[in-house]
């Protein structure tokens, strides 16, 4: 059995911003390699198990998709002993002033960002947002140090370490998307204790946060009968308690909406209600912002689902979840797999 | 060959100096909670004290008396207290509204970690997520109505406890960096002087309370010493960073790595004169680097110091630091080194003929 606290706090330590997964993929398929019969990477960083069922050859497939890379920065220009950077992935300018970042020069080098006092920024900014392009980090290194170190291009992660909260909730940068990381990982752990028929094809995608890369190829490779987005969706909390979120710890969403199958919905849903797992449906009514989208368009088309895991904060380094609706997703996912029938794919229908 | 003359030898910082800076910054007291500082504070002060008291705002008042009686009464002053947040009301779910206290920008609190109360309970301020904000939303920034410190699930704290940022304290290259610097790099450098105290002054050190709201603790501190002259010992920022636009930034206040920054004028405080000659002469004659700070607004202890009883002869020598009032302060550890330097020699140099020249 994984330790899957310690197993996802390993994983928000990590930077494997989008495009440069190599660390993160790394941790993930040590901790894959005893649960999965083989492992290989794609040609865009995707990291692929492979856990072989146990009905004849040809064996049908279910895809997992997770994906593993974070947003982050990088340098744009290296000013006087500052660092000028720009965003990889959607990053709110307002989460950055007072951020302790590693910058990944040609060596690590912690950071923090800073917001410039008023009087050194656009006349009239007052108290305004101070956008990106006037931000700055600081390694705390002399300028001559930083022009030999640092150049142009090099990544940028946030340093903050895990946090652990009261409710069996823990804080950091990049649960999103490695929260869903940890539910496949939970997901395989009940997997080895059980058989199944179909094919399990774990993945831990790469650039979802900025092309959907490793979502649009990896399925072409593995060619699954259905394939999985597990995401985080948003936690109701502070600055978000409409209708496009869900509470903290009662249970992971099963997305509706033209990226998800409806009757992988419906089957799902059967499924989470008879074992008791708290779900909630979360309508996607034009898209799902997953790799779902990526997923369902590869090849001939595949028959995709989507389910969350409710994160409060999302895309700021103090992102919140709980480690129970990690583990429902994981189990449901474990439960859902074990009872495909391998006839399953010819069986759905769509309803007309 | 060479005539051994005894120089009085400043204070060399060490690994212990930067270990007892370690623990002061990661100690939480914000204004009017000053207790978890104040014991580290009587820990290291009384083995080498005269005389040690907290009075009834809770300053820490600490005299070393000189060799010889008559010697000049020298206050310094540094605050004990830090910006902060005070919890005012609880939610469900381990949510709690909070207030600012001292002088805090509400850009700098988003998505952070902090620590909540004596047992340093951890809580995070987040935000909404950037999917469901406006461009012309993030252009605003995030009132401190619309935040809150979350516990996680089922947290708990009391109403009224404090918070701070949770910032653990480390050295990069040639920086300290960590929260609260201001003023607890002022406090280790008072500790510093107290172990290498110069004989010819009697030194009343003053660890103040209060001083981000309002400078109430160095003005009752100020009247019980009843000093000849006093010393802010502070933190003051650096704003030593390019200008959007290129231009020569003369707006600086001071700079990293030039050395201490010696007040002439900040808003609440004319130097005097002779303490301003004094330390620049000091530092010219031996070398030690120092800067003037650029006059302008802000204040220090010495603010509420020189307006005690009749007056009391006041300046201010601050240690550089950039990004006050936020999560993260960067000092430089030549700078803090140059500040005891500068101190030291300058105490040793203080007599009664100075204080006798017209002001």
């Amino acid at each position: 059995m994984t330790d899957l606290s310690a197993f996802l706090k390993e994983l928000i330590s990590l930077p494997g911003l989008s495009g440069h997964e190599g660390s993160i993929r790394e941790v993930i398929a040590r901790t894959w390699q005893p649960l999965v019969d083989d492992l290989s990477t794609s040609r865009l960083g995707s990291l692929h198990g492979l856990r072989r069922g146990s009905g004849l050859d040809p064996r049908p497939r279910i895809l997992l998709s997770a994906h593993m890379d974070a947003i982050g920065l990088m340098v744009t220009q290296v000013k006087d002993g500052f660092l000028r950077f720009t965003q990889i992935g959607g990053v709110d300018p307002r989460i950055l002033p007072g951020q302790q970042v590693t910058v990944h020069g040609r060596q690590d080098l912690p950071g923090v960002v800073v917001q410039p006092p008023e009087r050194l920024l656009p006349p009239g900014n007052g108290d305004k947002t101070v956008e990106m392009e006037h931000l700055f980090i600081d390694t705390g290194l002399v300028p001559a140090d930083v022009a030999r170190l640092v150049r142009t291009g090099d990544l940028v992660s946030f340093a903050q370490p895990p946090v652990e909260l009261a409710g069996e909730t823990l804080a950091g940068h990049s649960l999103d998307n490695r929260a869903s990381v940890a539910a496949v990982t939970a997901c395989l752990d009940e997997l080895a204790k059980t058989r199944h028929a179909w094919d399990v094809w774990a993945v831990a995608t790469s650039q979802e946060e900025v092309t959907l890369g490793g979502a649009f190829t990896s399925p072409f490779d593995i060619r699954p009968d259905l394939a999985v987005a597990i995401d985080v969706t948003f936690a109701k909390g502070p600055g978000a308690n409409d209708h496009r979120t869900y509470p903290l710890g009662k249970g992971p969403t099963l997305g509706w909406g033209p990226n998800v199958h409806p009757a992988l919905y419906k089957a799902f849903k059967e499924l989470a209600d008879q074992l008791d797992i708290p779900n909630s449906m979360e309508p996607m009514p034009l898209m799902s912002g997953t790799d779902a989208m990526g997923l369902q368009v590869v090849a001939e088309g595949i028959p995709t689902m989507v389910i969350g895991v409710p994160l409060r904060y999302m895309h700021t380094p103090v992102e919140l979840v709980a480690m129970k609706d990690i583990t429902r997703v994981g189990h449901l996912l474990a439960e859902f797999i074990a009872r495909l029938e391998p006839d399953f794919v010819e069986k759905i229908r769509w309803d007309e | 060959m060479s005539v051994k003359t005894k120089t009085p030898q400043a204070p060399v910082l060490d690994a212990d100096s930067i270990n007892l800076l370690e623990r002061l910054s990661n100690a939480v007291a914000v204004s009017g909670d000053e207790g978890e500082v104040r014991a580290i504070v009587l820990e290291q002060v009384k083995p080498m004290a005269d005389e040690v008291k907290v009075d009834a705002l809770g300053n820490v008042l600490v005299t070393r008396k000189a060799k010889a009686d008559g010697a000049p009464r020298v206050m310094l002053a540094a605050h004990m207290d830090e910006i902060g947040f005070m919890l005012v009301d609880e939610e469900e779910g381990g949510l709690y509204r909070f207030a600012t206290v001292g002088g805090i920008d509400v850009r700098q609190l988003v998505g952070k970690p902090v620590w909540v109360g004596k047992q340093h309970t951890p809580g995070i301020i987040g935000a909404r997520p950037i999917h469901l904000t406006t461009r012309e939303e993030r252009g605003r920034s995030i009132p401190l109505d619309q935040l809150r410190i979350d516990l996680g699930p089922g947290g708990k704290a009391k109403v009224g406890d404090r918070a701070a940022f949770a910032t653990s304290f480390r050295q990069i290259g040639p920086s300290l960096v960590g929260k609260a610097l201001d003023d607890r790099l002022g406090m280790a450098t008072l500790i510093e002087l107290l172990k290498h105290a110069p004989e010819n002054v009697d030194l009343h050190l003053a660890f103040t309370v209060q001083e981000e709201v309002g400078l109430r603790g160095a003005r009752v501190a100020g009247y019980t010493f009843n000093p000849d002259v006093a010393i802010a010992v502070d933190s003051t920022p650096a704003a030593d960073l390019p200008m959007w636009d290129g231009s020569e930034n003369g707006k600086y206040n001071c700079r990293l790595g030039a050395g201490p920054a010696v007040y002439v004028a900040d808003g609440a405080t004319l130097s005097d004169p002779r303490l301003i000659r004094l330390l620049a002469q000091t530092g010219d004659e031996l070398g030690i680097p120092y800067q003037f700070r650029q006059p302008g607004g802000g204040g220090t202890d010495a603010g509420a110091i020189h307006k005690t009883r009749a007056g009391v002869p006041s300046i201010s020598v601050s240690v550089p630091g950039r990004y006050a009032h936020s999560a993260v302060l960067i000092s430089r550890m030549e700078d803090w080194q140059n500040t005891v330097n500068l101190l030291y020699h300058s105490l040793t140099r203080l007599n009664r003929d100075l204080l006798a020249q017209p002001r």
